[in-house]
C-alpha cells in the first residue's frame, strides 16, 4: 500500500492570516491507495491545509507536488481538473436538480452546445453502479437522504479521474449504517488506487478505516504515523498536547443521589406531550440541579423532544407544569419567560449569526428577554461578555471579531454563553459537543457539571453514550420516536445497558418511571 | 445495512412535484376558458385566443426574461420602465428621421446594456437585486420623460407594416407579427433553459448559489447573463409594444413589472429560484389575458376586477407552492 511513491506531497507549508499563524512548516504526503486521516483539534490547521492544497488559499511558503510535478492551483476547479477532488462536510450540491445533473453539471456531454440528457443519465447510472448505489438518477437530489446526497457528491468528485479524494468531515451528520456504507465506498475507491485524505473528529472511525494518520497541532506538524502503530490514547495526547488529566477530572463527577434531587416540586414537569409525526406522547420531570441525559440514535426523536420543551414546535396535547403550576410552553418566547434556554444542534443554521461579533451574538438572547426597547448598556454588555469569554475560554478572546472567524468549538461556546447570560433555570443542550475537538468538549462537559451543581437544570442530548453517562443523573432513552425508558444513573447503568434499551425498547425499566 | 435498504425507496415521493404548479395553472386556464365558452357564445371563436396572444405578446416576451431572473432567485423591477424607454427611444429616433433598421438596432441594445450594468452591480458589489433594479426602474422611467414629456406618434412605414400585417388562415382568424416573434422568443428560451449549460447553471444557482460556486459553475457570469437576458427581452417587448401602439409614451407600461412577476409566479416559477418552466410562464400570461377577456366580455364589470382576481390568484398560487413544499432543502 505504501510501496509506491507519494502521489501528493506538501513540503514546508506556511500560511499566515493577519494576527494568526495558521500553518507553520507543515509537511504532508499522500500515497496512492491509502486512506490517510488528518487529525487535530479545531484550529489546528486542518481546514487551512486543505484549502491551501485545493487552491482556495495561496501558500506563503512551501511547495506542493502532484506526481512529482510542482503545482499551484488557483482554485478548487483547477485542483479538481488536475485530479484533486474535495467533498465537504456540508453537501454542496443543488437539491432542486436531478441526481444525474448534480453529478455532471458543468461538464455535461454535449452536442453542438446542447446537453445530451440521455447520455448524462446513462453515465450517471454507470458511475453510481460502480459505487454500488441504485438510485433513480432522474429524481431530484432533495428526495434522497443526506447520506445518499453525500455519496452523490463523492460520485461527482471521482468522475473526473480523481487520483486524490479529500473528504472533509463527511460523517458528521450520518448515522452508523450510513457511515458503514460510506466506508464501504471509501475502501473500494482505495483499492482502485485512489488516495483518500479523510478528516474526522470520530476516533473510532479513524481506527476503522485509516491506514495512516497525520497529526497537526496549533498550525504545526506533530507527526505522521501508521494507524497500527499509534494507540488511540497516544493519538489523543498528540492532538491535544497535554496529558489526559482533564478528561479524568470530570470522570468522577459525583453521582449525586437522584432521590434527594427529585424531592420537592419539579422545575418542569410534562405529561403526555407529543406531536404527531415527530414524537409519541411522553412524560418527563426535570428538577433544579438535575442533568437529564437524552440518549438515542440519530432520528430517534431526541431533537423533537427538545423542540417541544422549548415551544419551538406545538404539542398536540398533554400538560405542562412549571414550578408545580400548570402553564404552557407554546412559543419560544413563553419558554424563555419561564427560564428555558435552548442551544440548537444545528448551530450554523439556527444558532450563530455568523456576521455578528462574539459580543453581539452573546447578548442576543438577553436582549430578546428584556425586550428590544430596553437596550443593555454597553458597559454591562462588556462586563458580561468578558466574564463568559474568560469562563468558557473562548479563543480568540476578542469580543469584537465576527463569529464566522471562530472555530466550531468556539462558536459552540459563544452559543452557550448566549444562553448562560440569561441565567436560565433549564438549559437544553442539543448535541453541544458534536464536531468539536476534545479540548473544547471537555470544557463544555465540565461546565455542564458546574452549572448543575449551581442549581441549573440541564437537558443534555448527545449521541455519545459515554458523555451522557458521565454527566447525567437520569437518562431518558429514545427509540423510534418514543421515549422508551428513563433510567436512574446509578452504578448499575452503563453504556451497554443503554444500548440494549435502545435496541430492544426494554419494558423492565419502564417500571422505573 | 444493505445497499438495498439504504437506497431503494428512499426517494420520498414519486409524483412530479415540481410540475404540480404548472399543472394547476393549466387546469385553471382550462376552467376559465370553459366558463367563458359556456357563458358567451362568441368566446369559442378561435380568434378570441389569438387576440389574447396579440394583446399580450409583449407581456409574454418580458415575462420570459423575468423567468430567467426569478429562476436564479433574483428579481428585475426595471422591466416595465425599460419597455417604455425602448418604445420611447424608437419613436423619438424615428421622428428624428433615422432609418428603421438603425433604430431597431439601437433600441435593442439599450435594454441589454442596462441589464448588463445592473447584473454587474448585483454581482460585483453584492447589492440586492431588488434595490439595483429599482434604481434601474427609476432611471429608465426618468429617461422616458427626459426624451419627451408627451406621447410621440410613429408614422414610419416599417413600423406601420409590422403593426398592421395579419397572418391568418382562410377562415379569417389571424395573429400579428408580434405573436410570431413572441413564439420564437419562447422557443429559444425553453431550449436555452433545458439544453444549454447557461440554462442549467440558472437552475443550479437558484437551487443553491453557494453549492453552485463550489461545484465550479460560473455563478457571476450566469447572474450577469440573466439580467442582460431580461434587459434584452424587455427591449424586444418594448419594440413589440411600439408596433402595437404605434407610439412611444412616457407613462406607458407603468407597473407592468408587477404584472410580469405575477404572470411568472402564477405560471409556477418559485420566487426563491431553482424551479419553474418557460411553458408555465406562457400559461401564466394566458391566465392574465383570459381574465381580461372574460371581464371585457362581461361588459358590466370594471377593469379593476382584473387586478382583484390577479391578486387572489397570486395569493392562492404562492400558498400552493408553500403547501407542496417545493423548496426542499
Amino acid at each position: 500500500m505504501t510501496d509506491s511513491r507519494p502521489v501528493l506531497t506538501m513540503t514546508g507549508i506556511s500560511k499566515s492570516f493577519p494576527g494568526v499563524r495558521a500553518l507553520h512548516d507543515v509537511n504532508f504526503r499522500l500515497f496512492p491507495g491509502e486512506v490517510h486521516a488528518l487529525m487535530g483539534e479545531n484550529g489546528a490547521g486542518k481546514s487551512t491545509l486543505i484549502k491551501v492544497l485545493t487552491g482556495v488559499y495561496d501558500t506563503d511558503e512551501g511547495t506542493i507536488t502532484l506526481d512529482g510535478e510542482p503545482v499551484s492551483f488557483s482554485g478548487p476547479m483547477r485542483a479538481t481538473a488536475a485530479g484533486v477532488s474535495t467533498v465537504f462536510q456540508e453537501v454542496n450540491l443543488c437539491t432542486n436538480l436531478s441526481v444525474a445533473e448534480n453529478i455532471f453539471i458543468g461538464r455535461e456531454p454535449r452536442v453542438f452546445g446542447a446537453v445530451r440528457w440521455g447520455e448524462v443519465r446513462r453515465r450517471a447510472r454507470a458511475l453510481l453502479a460502480r459505487l454500488d448505489l441504485d438510485l433513480d438518477v432522474s429524481a431530484p437530489l432533495g428526495s434522497y437522504s443526506l447520506a445518499i446526497q453525500q455519496m452523490v457528491a463523492i460520485a461527482r468528485a471521482i468522475d473526473i479521474q480523481a487520483r486524490v479524494l479529500i473528504l472533509d468531515e463527511p460523517t458528521s451528520s450520518l448515522d452508523a449504517g450510513e457511515v458503514a456504507q460510506l466506508f464501504r465506498i471509501m475502501r473500494q475507491l482505495r483499492d482502485e488506487g485512489i488516495a483518500i485524505l479523510f478528516v474526522t473528529h470520530f476516533l473510532d472511525q479513524v481506527y476503522e478505516i485509516a491506514d495512516r494518520i497525520t497529526v497537526l497541532r496549533n498550525g504545526g506538524l506533530v507527526g505522521e504515523y501508521l494507524t497500527t502503530e499509534l494507540p488511540q490514547l497516544s493519538l489523543v495526547e498528540k492532538m491535544i498536547g497535554k496529558e489526559l488529566d482533564v478528561l479524568e477530572g470530570i470522570e468522577e463527577h459525583s453521582r449525586r443521589d437522584l432521590a434527594a434531587l427529585e424531592e420537592g416540586t419539579p422545575l418542569v414537569a410534562v405529561s403526555n406531550v407529543g406531536r404527531a409525526g415527530a414524537v409519541e406522547p411522553f412524560s418527563l420531570t426535570i428538577h433544579a440541579g438535575e442533568v437529564v441525559g437524552l440518549a438515542g440514535l440519530l432520528g430517534s426523536g431526541r431533537t423533537e423532544v427538545a423542540r417541544l420543551l422549548f415551544g419551538a414546535d406545538r404539542t398536540d396535547g398533554g400538560q405542562v407544569a412549571v414550578d408545580g403550576t400548570a402553564s404552557s410552553l407554546r412559543t419560544p418566547a413563553q419558554a424563555i419567560d419561564h427560564g428555558v434556554g435552548f442551544c440548537s444542534e444545528n448551530r450554523r443554521a439556527e444558532g450563530i449569526v455568523a456576521d455578528l461579533s462574539v459580543r453581539e451574538n452573546m447578548i442576543l438572547a438577553m436582549q430578546a428577554a428584556r425586550g428590544w426597547l430596553r437596550p443593555i448598556p454597553r458597559r454591562r454588555q462588556d462586563e458580561l461578555v468578558d466574564k463568559y469569554v474568560k469562563a468558557l475560554n473562548i479563543r480568540p478572546a476578542d469580543p469584537e471579531v465576527p463569529v464566522r472567524n471562530l472555530s466550531g468549538g468556539n462558536q459552540q461556546k459563544v452559543l452557550l454563553a448566549r444562553w448562560l447570560i440569561t441565567e436560565p433555570r433549564l438549559l437544553i443542550l442539543d448535541e453541544p459537543t458534536r464536531g468539536i475537538d476534545i479540548g473544547a468538549k471537555t470544557e463544555i462537559q465540565k461546565l455542564v457539571t458546574q452549572l448543575s451543581d449551581g442549581g441549573m437544570a440541564v437537558l443534555f442530548i448527545s449521541a455519545e453514550l459515554e458523555e451522557v453517562l458521565r454527566l447525567s443523573h437520569k437518562v431518558a432513552v429514545m427509540r423510534d420516536r418514543q421515549m422508551v425508558a428513563q433510567l436512574a444513573n446509578d452504578d448499575s447503568l452503563d453504556a451497554d445497558r443503554i444500548m440494549q434499551t435502545i435496541a430492544s425498547g426494554s419494558h423492565r425499566e419502564e417500571a422505573d418511571r | 445495512m444493505t445497499t438495498g435498504s439504504l437506497t431503494a425507496g428512499r426517494a420520498r415521493f414519486r409524483l412530479p412535484r415540481r410540475q404540480i404548479p404548472v399543472l394547476a395553472t393549466l387546469a385553471l386556464l382550462l376552467v376559465m376558458y370553459g366558463i367563458g365558452v359556456s357563458q358567451y357564445t362568441a368566446f369559442s371563436n378561435v380568434q378570441v385566443i389569438f387576440n389574447v396572444f396579440i394583446d399580450n405578446g409583449f407581456l409574454l416576451v418580458v415575462a420570459i426574461g423575468m423567468t430567467f431572473v426569478i429562476l436564479t432567485g433574483g428579481i428585475d423591477l426595471s422591466v416595465g420602465s425599460v419597455v417604455a424607454m425602448t418604445a420611447m427611444v424608437s419613436a423619438w429616433l424615428l421622428q428624428e428621421g433615422l432609418p428603421a433598421a438603425l433604430v431597431l438596432v439601437i433600441a435593442l441594445l439599450i435594454g441589454p446594456t442596462l441589464g448588463l450594468l445592473m447584473g454587474c452591480a448585483i454581482h460585483f458589489f453584492e447589492i440586492q437585486p431588488f434595490i439595483v433594479t429599482l434604481a434601474g426602474m427609476f432611471f429608465a422611467r426618468g429617461m422616458c420623460t427626459f426624451i419627451s414629456g408627451s406621447s410621440i406618434p410613429i408614422t414610419d412605414g416599417f413600423w406601420t407594416r409590422m403593426s398592421q400585417e395579419r397572418i391568418g388562415d382562410p377562415r379569417g382568424n389571424f395573429v400579428s407579427i408580434s405573436v410570431l416573434i413572441a413564439f420564437v422568443v419562447v422557443l429559444v428560451a425553453a431550449y436555452t433553459l433545458a439544453y444549454t449549460r447557461l440554462g442549467r447553471n440558472v437552475y443550479a444557482i437558484g437551487g443553491n448559489p453557494q453549492s453552485a460556486l463550489l461545484m465550479g459553475l460560473p455563478v457571476g457570469r450566469t447572474r450577469i447573463a440573466v439580467y442582460t437576458i431580461s434587459g434584452l427581452c424587455s427591449a424586444i417587448g418594448g419594440i413589440l409594444l411600439s408596433f402595437y401602439t404605434l407610439s412611444g409614451a412616457p407613462l406607458i407600461a407603468v407597473g407592468m413589472e408587477l404584472d410580469v412577476i405575477a404572470a411568472v409566479v402564477i405560471g409556477g416559477t418559485v420566487l426563491t429560484g431553482g424551479s419553474g418552466y418557460v411553458f408555465g410562464t406562457v400559461l401564466g400570461v394566458l391566465v392574465l389575458g383570459v381574465i381580461q377577456t372574460l371581464i371585457t366580455f362581461d361588459g358590466s364589470l370594471n377593469s379593476w376586477w382584473t387586478k382583484i382576481v390577479i391578486g387572489g390568484l397570486l395569493f392562492a398560487f404562492i400558498l400552493l407552492q408553500r403547501l407542496i413544499g417545493i423548496r426542499y432543502k
